[in-house]
């Protein structure tokens, strides 16, 4: 569950450049909730799943993941609650280390690390069974360098590795952007299913509305740093991504144009 | 050729600069961190040891406490990097000029002779072993169990964790590293390397000496960039391997050049001469990369 309380957020303070990317978001996600974000470029979407996560600091505001208060956290003190893929394929992972190796560190995602051996001979596994499940035929190359991946087998293991280990939320930012047509829709059938089996807390930012309608089951729109729309259930069912923008339209009684808002 | 002496001299030296090569491979490469402490730690790993030994300390403890300073300075540096926000490179050349000061407070005078004082070495001289053999064989037993304790170290859950942070901070945040302290802990460790092989490095020579770090992050880089091109460092026991090798290689190399009497090289010429090489070690392969696209660019 996260709970999230008038956020608010300016980069540049002071600066020329002064910019409010967070101007009093405010956001519930239930248990279990698989949400989709939508909104035009610079709403404030990767900055909010950043402040999520920890990468960014809000000026002021309330961060609660499972009612546990994680405003002032560092990234790397939430990592046992909130797990990512990043856009960039190449951010998920280290090229440098093998299969392996990424997801061994996954695996100890939010643990303390000890002078253990890394890759244990009982993940090895876990690991294998994992990655079978993608049909990639990666399960036999454990020990091959992850940087001999292409970008959707990068993000199909990433996803893997977000799915490792229990965290109570998982936060996916245009993670099928980079990737060519066939292998989004299957990385996006993969978050679809890790979601579902592990009955995740999830949100995805997607730049597709129709995608952002059919997967999930609650759509949450930013604009200027809040949110402009929350839709979920009957609602939100058979909505099409006209009616979207409509509804987009009335609420702010700005025009919208195609190309402000892109279009999936 | 080489005279046996200077042959095992070259594998003598060649096995103390091993150890300043893994330090460097620590910073350098595992961190992506450019550290000049240890130009300062070398040194300083002398200036300690040798004060302790002639005031009657266990040379051993000597060795370790050298490490302990080393790994201080590393820790300075790294602090200044990580919690004080300023530029790797500059926070490690504040704590190098920072330490020729402190080498000498430490030992109180530029230089110390150890030549009448029990060192490591010393029991070791009771072998029946030929006098130049010594240092050789003991550095060789130091060289390999470092080795494999560092080997160890980079595969456990700590060492990959510290590999992360070099390659790929933000990735490691999100795993849960803490990269500021992954950062302090591996540029500590890497000093503490090259404290050793400054400590040992003075009981070997018979003297401490202020001047002695000059230049000793040229020749562990050379080492380290020559064992690279040796033995491609696709694994960590390569990578580790390769810094023994290239610092040995090196050491034979500048013992030819200076035995080759037509070429005319004095000792002093070879900073120069590293510098010189490193630069071209640096350079080439970008460079061979340019030509190349310049004429597959049809
Ligand atoms: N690190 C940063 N420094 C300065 N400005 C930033 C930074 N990150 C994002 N911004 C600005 O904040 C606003 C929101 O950006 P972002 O959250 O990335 O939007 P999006 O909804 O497209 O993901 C944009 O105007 C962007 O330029
Ligand atoms: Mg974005």
């Amino acid at each position: 569950m996260i709970t999230v309380k008038d956020l608010r957020l300016t980069f540049g303070k002071g600066t020329p450049l002064e910019n409010p990317a967070l101007r009093g978001l405010s956001l519930t996600v239930n248990q279990g909730e698989f949400v989709t974000v939508i909104g035009s470029n610079g709403a404030g979407k990767s900055t909010l799943l950043n402040a999520l996560s920890g990468e960014v600091l809000v000026d002021s505001g309330r961060i609660e993941v499972d009612g546990v208060d994680v405003t002032r956290l560092s990234t790397h003190k939430r990592a046992g609650r909130v797990s990512r893929v990043f856009q960039d394929p190449l951010a998920g992972t280290c090229e440098n280390l093998t299969i392996e190796e990424n997801m061994s560190l996954a695996i100890k995602r939010g643990m303390r690390r000890g002078l253990g051996s890394a890759v244990k001979t009982r993940y090895r596994d876990r690991f294998r069974e994992g990655l079978a499940t993608l049909n990639l035929g990666l399960e036999n190359r454990l020990g091959d360098k992850m940087g001999l991946l292409s970008g959707g087998q990068r993000q199909a293991v990433s996803l893997l590795m977000a799915s490792l280990n229990p965290s109570s939320i998982l936060l996916l930012d245009e993670h099928t952007a980079a990737l060519d047509p066939r292998t989004a829709e299957f990385v996006l059938d993969l978050t679809k299913r890790i979601i579902h089996d592990q009955k995740k807390t999830a949100l995805m930012v997607t730049h597709s509305m129709k995608q952002a309608l059919e997967v999930g089951e609650r759509t949450v729109m930013l604009h200027q740093g809040q949110v402009v729309f929350d839709i979920a259930g009957q609602e939100r069912e058979g909505l099409t991504v006209s009616d979207l923008l409509k509804l987009f339209e009335k609420q702010r009684g700005i025009e919208v144009s195609d190309d402000s808002l892109l279009l999936g | 050729m080489l005279s046996e002496i200077a042959l095992y001299g070259a594998f003598e030296t060649g096995l103390i600069y091993g150890l300043v090569a893994f330090g460097i491979y620590l910073s350098f490469r595992v961190l992506d961190f450019p550290d000049l402490t240890v130009d300062g730690s070398f040194p300083l790993g002398a200036a300690v040891s040798a004060v302790m030994i002639i005031n009657g300390w266990n040379p051993w403890l000597a060795t370790g406490a050298a490490i302990l300073a080393g790994m201080a300075a590393g820790a300075v540096t790294a602090t200044l990097n990580v919690r004080l926000k300023i530029l790797n490179l500059l926070a490690s050349i504040l704590t190098m000029i920072a330490l020729y000061s402190v080498n000498l407070r430490i030992m109180g005078r530029p230089n110390i002779a150890l030549l009448s004082e029990d060192t490591v070495l010393t029991p070791w001289y009771d072998l029946e072993l030929a006098f130049h053999q010594v240092p050789v064989v003991l550095f060789f037993i130091v060289a390999v169990v470092v080795l494999i304790l560092l080997w160890r170290f980079m595969e456990s859950e700590t060492g990959l964790a510290m590999r992360a942070t070099g390659a790929n901070p933000r990735m490691a945040r999100a795993q849960g590293i803490a990269t500021g302290w992954m950062i302090i802990l591996g540029v500590a460790l890497s000093n503490g390397l090259v404290a050793l092989a400054g400590s040992l490095f003075a009981q070997s020579q018979g003297a401490a000496d202020v001047t002695m770090g000059v230049g000793v992050i040229v020749v562990g880089l050379a080492s380290l960039i020559g064992g690279e091109a040796v033995l491609a460092p696709r694994s960590v026991i390569r990578a580790l391997l390769a810094c023994i090798i290239g610092a040995i290689l090196y050491r034979l190399a500048i013992a030819l050049a200076l035995n080759a009497d037509f070429i005319g090289l004095k000792t002093q010429d070879l900073n120069l001469i590293t510098a010189v090489l490193v630069t071209l070690a640096i350079v080439l392969p970008n460079a061979r990369h340019s030509v190349k696209a310049l004429f597959s660019r049809s």
